[in-house]
C-alpha cells in the first residue's frame, strides 16, 4: 500500500539572463528562484494495482518517483509505502523496491550483463534458489536468451531495456517504479515490455507505478490513471473516465492532450 | 561484508578487460623509469656527495614506484563515478540496500588492484635485469620487508580515502575538473611522485612529510630503499595510519552530507 498525504517539494534554482555581463554579476551575487515541483499531492494506491502516472514534461512526475524511492526528501507531507517512510529507513526500504529509470542505466557498461546480475544478487542478498528461479523466469519472459553473456555496451536499446527491467526484478520486489520504461523502444520491444509488466502484475501481484508519455502504455497497462500538472494532482480515475471527460471519439492520446489544454498545463 | 566483496570482484573483472591500456601503461612506466634512472645517474656521476639518498636506494625507489604506479598514484579516478554524480545516475546507487561509501571504496580499491596486478611484473623484471646500482635490488632485512608490505597496504588504502574525498567533493561542484587538477598536482608533488622528498629543502620536506600526501608512496618506497630505517619506521607507519583514519572519517562525512543536499535533476 502506497500512501502520500499532502506532499510538497520546492526546488531552488539559480538563474540569470544570458550574456557575459550577467554571468559576471551572477558569479558575485547569484539570484535564485523557487520552483514548486509538488504542491499538496495526496493519493493512496492499494497492493497489486498498476497506476499510470501522467502529465506533461516538468509536471512533477519524476519528483514524485524520487520521493517514493527515498532519494529525495519532501519539504512537507507524509508518505508511507508498506508502512515505511522511504527517506527515513532507506536501506531496509529499498531492498523491497524495484526501480527502472528509462533514461539511465544500472548495468555495468563494459562487462557482460550476467555479471551485473550476479552483483545485484549479492547486494540484495538474494538466496541462490530464488535467484536462479528469477533469472530463469525473467530470461524466458523478457527473452534474454543470449543477452546475458554480452557486455551491456554491445546491446541495442531495446535489448538493454529488457535487461534493465530484469535487473530491477531479481530480488522479487513488492513495489515496482518504472520511469519511462518504453522510451525510445521499437514496437516489438515495447510490446514485449508491456506484456511482461502485465504478467508480472497478474501472477505476482506486484504494485506498479508507471510514468510515461506513451499513452498506449497507459491504455495497455493501467488500472488507474493519476494526472499531474504544475505540481498538483488534477485527476484520479480510470482511462474510461478520462476518455469520457474529453470529447467524443478521441483516442487516449487526444483525450489526454485535450485535458492538458483544458487544465492549462 | 559479502556484498562489498562482490563489488570488489566485479570491479576486478571489469578492470582485467582493458588489455591495451595495460600494455600502454607498462611501456609508459618502463620508459619513465629509464628516464628517471638516467637523470639520477647523471647527478650521481657529476656530484655523488650532493645526492640526498644512496644511488641504489634512489633507483630501487624509481623501479618500485613505476611498477606499482597505477596501484597507488593518488589520482587514479574512475571517470564513471564522477559522471554518475554529475548526470544523476548516482540515483541508482542510492537505491541499493548498501552503504555508498563502503561500496565505492571497495570499487576504488579493486580498480587499483586490477590495474596494478596486470602491470607490475614486467617492470619489476626490467628493474631486476638492469645492472646495480641502476636496477632494482632488495637491500633490506626481513623485518623492514614486513614494514614495507604493511606500509604498501596503508598507502593503497590512503589513496582510496583521498579518491573518495574527491568523489565526495563532486557533490558540491557543478564540474569536478577544477578540484581534480589541483588535487592531482598537489598529490603528485607532495607524495614524492615527481621527486623523492629528501631532495626537497628542509622546511618544504617537513611540510610534505607531515601532510597526508607524504604518507602515500613516499613511505613504502623509502622503507624499501632503506632510507627510512630502524626507529624511523614506526612513526612513519603510525602517521600513515593516522591519515587513513582521519581521511576516511572526513570522506564519509562529506559524502553523507553531499547526499543529503543533493537533488537529482531531470527525468
Amino acid at each position: 500500500m502506497i500512501e502520500m498525504k499532502g506532499i510538497s517539494k520546492t526546488y531552488r534554482v539559480r538563474r540569470r539572463e544570458a550574456g557575459l555581463g550577467n554571468a559576471v554579476r551572477s558569479f558575485f551575487s547569484p539570484a535564485y528562484s523557487e520552483i514548486e515541483a509538488l504542491r499538496d499531492v495526496s493519493f493512496t494506491i492499494p497492493d497489486g494495482q498498476i497506476v499510470g502516472y501522467i502529465g506533461p514534461n516538468g509536471a512533477g512526475k519524476s519528483t514524485t518517483i524520487k520521493i517514493l524511492c527515498g532519494i529525495l526528501r519532501p519539504d512537507g507531507g507524509e508518505c508511507r509505502v508498506n508502512g515505511m517512510v522511504p527517506w527515513e529507513e532507506r536501506k531496509a526500504y529499498v531492498s523491497r523496491l524495484g526501480v527502472v529509470f528509462g533514461q539511465r542505466s544500472q548495468l555495468w557498461w563494459d562487462v557482460p550483463v550476467g555479471d551485473s546480475f550476479a552483483l545485484l544478487k549479492e547486494i540484495y542478498r538474494v538466496p541462490d534458489k530464488l535467484y536462479r528461479e528469477n533469472v530463469e523466469r525473467l530470461t524466458e519472459l523478457l527473452e534474454l536468451e543470449g543477452l546475458l553473456t554480452a557486455p551491456a555496451r554491445t546491446l541495442s536499446l531495446g535489448q538493454r531495456m529488457r535487461c534493465e527491467i530484469a535487473a530491477a526484478l531479481l530480488h522479487s520486489p513488492e513495489v515496482l517504479f518504472l520511469d519511462e520504461p518504453t522510451i525510445g523502444l521499437d514496437a516489438v520491444s515495447k510490446l514485449k515490455v508491456r506484456d511482461f509488466i502485465r504478467e508480472e502484475n497478474r501472477l505476482r501481484g506486484v504494485t506498479v507505478i508507471l510514468t510515461t508519455h506513451d499513452m498506449q502504455d497507459i491504455d495497455a497497462l493501467s488500472h488507474r490513471v493519476l494526472l499531474i500538472g504544475k505540481g498538483r494532482l488534477l485527476l484520479d480515475g480510470s482511462i474510461e473516465e478520462i476518455r469520457a471527460m474529453a470529447g467524443e471519439n478521441l483516442s487516449t492520446e487526444e483525450s489526454v492532450a485535450d485535458l492538458y489544454r483544458r487544465f492549462g498545463i | 561484508m559479502k556484498k562489498y566483496l562482490s563489488f570488489f570482484r566485479m570491479r576486478l573483472i571489469a578492470g582485467f578487460q582493458y588489455r591495451t591500456a595495460a600494455w600502454a601503461g607498462i611501456s609508459t612506466q618502463a620508459v619513465w623509469g629509464l628516464l628517471y634512472v638516467l637523470l639520477y645517474r647523471a647527478l650521481y656521476l657529476a656530484a655523488p656527495e650532493r645526492l640526498p639518498m644512496e644511488i641504489q636506494a634512489l633507483c630501487s625507489y624509481v623501479w618500485v614506484q613505476q611498477a606499482f604506479f597505477s596501484g597507488w598514484n593518488p589520482y587514479a579516478w574512475e571517470g564513471e563515478l564522477f559522471s554518475a554524480v554529475q548526470t544523476g545516475t548516482v540515483a541508482y546507487e542510492l537505491l541499493r540496500p548498501a552503504d555508498l561509501y563502503t561500496m565505492w571504496t571497495a570499487r576504488t580499491l579493486a580498480l587499483r588492484l586490477s590495474r596494478g596486478a596486470l602491470r607490475f611484473p614486467p617492470i619489476i623484471l626490467l628493474g631486476l635485469l638492469l645492472p646495480a646500482p641502476y636496477g632494482l635490488r632488495l637491500t633490506i632485512g626481513p623485518a623492514a620487508c614486513g614494514a614495507f608490505l604493511l606500509s604498501f597496504l596503508l598507502t593503497l588504502f590512503l589513496c582510496c580515502c583521498l579518491t573518495m574525498l574527491c568523489y565526495g567533493l563532486t557533490f558540491y561542484a557543478t564540474d569536478p575538473k577544477g578540484i581534480i587538477s589541483i588535487f592531482a598536482a598537489l598529490s603528485e608533488f607532495l607524495s614524492g611522485g615527481a621527486l623523492p622528498l629528501p631532495f626537497f629543502p628542509p622546511l618544504l620536506r617537513r611540510v610534505a612529510e607531515l601532510s597526508p600526501f607524504g604518507s602515500l608512496q613516499n613511505v613504502p618506497l623509502r622503507i624499501f630503499g632503506g632510507d627510512i630505517a630502524g626507529a624511523a619506521i614506526l612513526p612513519a607507519l603510525a602517521l600513515q595510519l593516522f591519515w587513513c583514519v582521519v581521511l576516511a572519517a572526513a570522506g564519509y562525512a562529506l559524502l553523507q552530507r553531499g547526499l543529503r543536499r543533493t537533488v537529482i535533476a531531470g527525468g
